[in-house]
């Protein structure tokens, strides 16, 4: 933060702390890397036609673009802001968020345009990497507001993936045995609220130490499950009955007549529109859940609650409120948003239930949650980040250009990069963790 | 973090089985608990006791719930189930026998022999060294899920020191284990780094470390000449070369009593010396080790480092003791169970070591339950949560068999997230 201090007559003596040198710094020199990259690009690119296809599904023909004009445009915006942080002219707060956005921008589309050039003679052509983000990013939105829910309210669950494994298999189970699968999301929600109450009751009753909880819930889930599963007979025809569920397919093919035009509108918006709403029912709810957290926790009466036993339990007893029910309250709610994106892993994408099938996406919703600052619109943008990046990583696998184990690694190197250079200190809610006992 | 919460931790908890000592160097007084102060044990040294038995009574009942999966999963007992009203005792009778067949090849299976015993402690001994890393890492109030991370790059590092270099016998050994330790070193004082320096959660970044070591530095290297078995198609490097490996002492090898000799380091690193003493302030109240004059970013690279060191040998135990190759399961699910064995055993040196036995134990056992009863060994896993679970939660064992002395009621540090 800047301070302006007034000194007799005309002068004013600038007194920067050392905290925002240290921000101006970091910005300074991620800006620099990012230049040095395009630069890079720039000089390695030899065939700058770029082929790309935004809407496949609608048959249309390729169109082409010029690798080296879109990464000039990025060097320059790179360099404008690399300028401006130099000399100290973005100050905290949006303009700094604004110039990140910028860069960061820049940068992506530069390596996208790098990663397909030179591709002359092959059929890869750039293709729209939203649908893909909001696909993968379905499940570990759910679970990052299950985990922004809970623990507002002061209770850690580490248990997010526990509860999308348990999830997964009610899902699969109930759905094959509805024979529908929006039936299997009611399993989930089920499921993901079961082992809530697991970890209510555990944490607040027997006050057992949440974090140990947590994993302990985790390894609960994949033995149930697992065992479970073993109990299923390779019969075929119970295997079919028990856990062979259909998926969901894209909503606005489900023939629901008023959703059904409110998608054909929304998917009519060029580019942005087929790819993010010809989505299956969990991503709509999945956008729709995210505003009504949003909503509960920092606009409802029950969410000032909720944060208040979050923040400080004593107080908020002090004044008249039952903290435990409130706890109670939020992680069942919790455990049902974790459940839905339980779900997804089966009647969502895979169909049928497989060993241990969450594969940690649990723990990267919890590191979601800690990257938006518990936060259910940040979390849900961390969430969104990740799965960009999983989606980058496997659509440029097969260029070539990269190595594919690197690009595996590029998510997971990314968030720490982000959580290092970025986010920083983060401060939890805090009573966070913290049983209540009314003394 | 609260002054009420942070206050009894500083004494460290008294494990399940453990003598808490008063260590006069460090000022620590026997645990004295603030909310049941009429606990006060009536002779000097029985105040473990209650905690003990709460540890048995919890296992007892972890026992009893897996009993009725057994039941459950055996099909002439649920066969039974649909008369159970006119002929109960076909269902008991069956159920019976399913539940002693179970448990008595568990426990046969586990510690029956002395060759069982020798298997039981080969399986426990990497649990015991990465536990006792999560562990280190616990007492300075870190969050360490990263051992398995640091299992598969010290792996990685012991691995390829033992198949590639040449060296005299117990020379080699020296070598590999030290590679391994410094690979696991690495990679958890990255994590350690990155908190001291600029307060990344050490949650997040050991999470996504360990996709990095799984899911990217192994499968890259594997997919690499340098470590690739010659003449195999499969991502496999070659075995370790004999000189590396540990002694073998009939069906154990010398990396068990490694893993001893690793546990008294550590319970003196943490309860004796003075790096120990700051690990265990700094986990207390960070801002008061702060206020005292410690560098609390030095204890927590140091920490992560230690808890890293100990993955790494933990990663030596299969590939130098029992000859693993490096493939990419190399690593098992070693880290992830060692954090619920540093749970279990109370983030304590020697409860680490009794949990790392009893997990051993289980995880032997459930193989030779599916192999002579036919029950799935996936209920070994279901019995290891559930025992954590109980052991955890005191105060609902002692609900349940309504135990009068109850015990310090104290589990690993109740602190939230903090940092």
């Amino acid at each position: 933060m800047s301070v302006l201090i007034a000194t007799e007559g005309e002068e004013q003596v600038v007194v920067r702390s050392a905290a925002d040198k240290r921000r101006q710094w970091k910005m300074v020199g991620l800006f620099a890397v990012a230049a040095l990259a395009l630069l890079w690009f720039w000089t390695d690119i030899d065939d700058p036609t770029v082929t790309y296809l935004l809407d496949n599904a609608r048959g249309e023909d390729p169109n082409t673009i010029n690798a080296h004009v879109v990464v000039v445009v990025g060097l320059v915006l790179t360099l404008v802001c690399l300028a401006l942080a130099a000399l100290n002219r973005i100050p905290d707060g949006w303009p700094t968020v604004l110039a990140a956005s910028v860069v960061g921008l820049a940068f992506l589309l530069g390596f996208l345009v790098w990663n397909y050039a030179d591709q002359s003679g092959s059929t890869f052509a750039m293709v729209n990497p939203l649908p893909g983000t909001v696909k993968y990013a379905v499940p570990l939105v759910f679970g990052a507001l299950a985990g922004c829910l809970c623990e507002r309210a002061g209770v850690i669950n580490i248990a997010i993936e526990g509860q999308f494994l348990f999830a997964a298999f009610w899902a699969s189970v109930v759905a094959s045995f509805a024979g529908q699968a929006e039936y299997g999301l009611l399993g989930g929600i089920a499921a993901g609220i079961a082992i809530g109450a697991l970890l209510a009751v555990f944490a607040m009753r027997y006050l057992v130490n949440q974090v140990v909880l947590g994993v302990v819930l985790i390894a609960l889930a994949t033995g149930l499950t697992d065992f479970l599963l073993s109990q299923i007979p390779a019969d075929p025809e119970i295997r079919a009955r028990l856990n062979n569920p259909e998926t969901l397919g894209p909503v606005p093919d489900a023939g629901i007549p008023l959703l059904s035009s409110v998608a054909d509108a929304l998917t009519g918006i060029p580019v942005i529109g087929p790819t993010i709403f010809d989505q299956t029912l969990l991503a709509y709810l999945m956008y729709v859940s995210i505003g009504v957290v949003a909503f509960l926790i920092f606009q409802t009466r029950w969410g000032l609650r909720v944060r208040s036993v979050g923040e400080h339990p004593k107080a908020a007893d002090t004044v008249g409120l039952k903290v435990n029910r409130l706890r109670w309250q939020a992680v069942l709610l919790g455990g049902a948003f974790a459940g839905l994106g339980g779900a997804y892993f089966t009647v969502g994408s895979n169909g049928a239930f497989t060993s241990g099938m969450s594969a940690g996406n649990g723990f990267i919703a919890l590191a979601a949650v800690i990257m938006g600052r518990w936060h259910p619109i940040y979390a849900s943008l961390a969430a969104l980040f990740f799965g960009l990046m999983t989606t980058l990583s496997s659509q440029l696998e097969f260029l070539g250009k990269v190595p594919a184990s690197f690009l595996t690694a590029l998510p997971y190197l990314a968030t720490i990069i982000a959580v290092a250079g970025l986010v920083g200190r983060v401060r939890p809610p805090a009573a966070d963790g913290e049983p209540y006992v009314k003394s | 973090m609260s002054e009420e919460s942070s206050t009894p931790e500083k004494q460290p908890t008294p494990a399940a089985g453990q003598v808490t000592e008063p260590a006069p160097g460090s000022g620590d007084k026997p645990p004295v608990t603030t909310s049941e102060p009429d606990q006060q044990p009536a002779r000097p040294g029985a105040a473990w006791l209650p905690d003990v038995v709460t540890t048995l009574l919890a296992i007892g009942l972890a026992l009893v719930v897996g009993a009725v999966l057994v039941a459950l999963s055996d099909e002439d007992a649920v066969a039974s189930l649909s008369y159970v009203f006119s002929y109960p005792a076909d269902f008991f009778s069956y159920a019976g026998e399913a539940i002693w067949e179970s448990y008595s090849s568990l426990v046969s299976g586990s510690v029956g022999s002395i060759d069982a015993i020798g298997v039981t402690l080969v399986r426990a001994a990497p649990l015991i060294c990465a536990g006792l890393g999560v562990t280190l890492a616990f007492r300075a109030g870190l969050f360490n899920i990263g051992a398995q991370g640091q299992l598969v790059v010290g792996a990685l590092f012991a691995g390829y020191v033992g198949f590639t270099w040449n060296l005299p016998p117990g020379l080699h050994l020296v070598a590999a284990v030290l590679a391994g330790m410094i690979g696991g070193a690495i990679w958890g004082g990255i994590a350690g780094f990155l908190k001291a320096r600029t307060g990344a959660h050490e949650v997040i970044t050991t999470i996504m470390l360990n996709y990095l070591a799984t899911s990217f530095l192994l499968n890259y290297l594997l997919s690499k000449e340098a470590f690739q078995r010659p003449g195999s198609d499969n991502a496999q490097s070659p075995a370790p070369a004999d000189s590396a490996m540990y002694l073998q002492l009939g069906n154990i090898h010398l990396g068990v009593f490694v893993a001893v000799a690793a546990a008294i380091v550590v319970w003196w690193l943490i309860e004796r010396s003075t790096f120990g003493f700051e690990l265990r302030a700094v986990g207390a109240n960070p801002d008061a080790a702060r206020t005292a004059g410690m560098s609390v970013e030095r204890v927590y690279t140091l920490a992560m480092v230690g808890a890293g060191t100990l993955a790494g040998l933990a990663a030596t135990m299969n590939i130098l003791g029992k000859g693993d190759s490096l493939s990419s399961g190399v690593a098992g699910t070693i880290g992830f169970d060692a954090i619920t064995v540093a749970l279990l055993g109370r983030a304590s040196p020697l409860g680490t070591v009794l949990a790392g036995l009893l997990f051993g134990a289980l995880s032997v056992g459930g193989t030779a339950m599916q192999a002579s009863a036919g029950t799935p060994k996936e209920l070994g896993d279901v019995l290891q949560a559930l025992i954590v679970l109980f052991v955890a939660a005191p105060a609902l064992v002692r609900g349940i068999v309504r135990m009068k002395t109850a015990g310090s009621g104290n589990t690993v540090m109740a602190k939230g997230w903090g940092s």
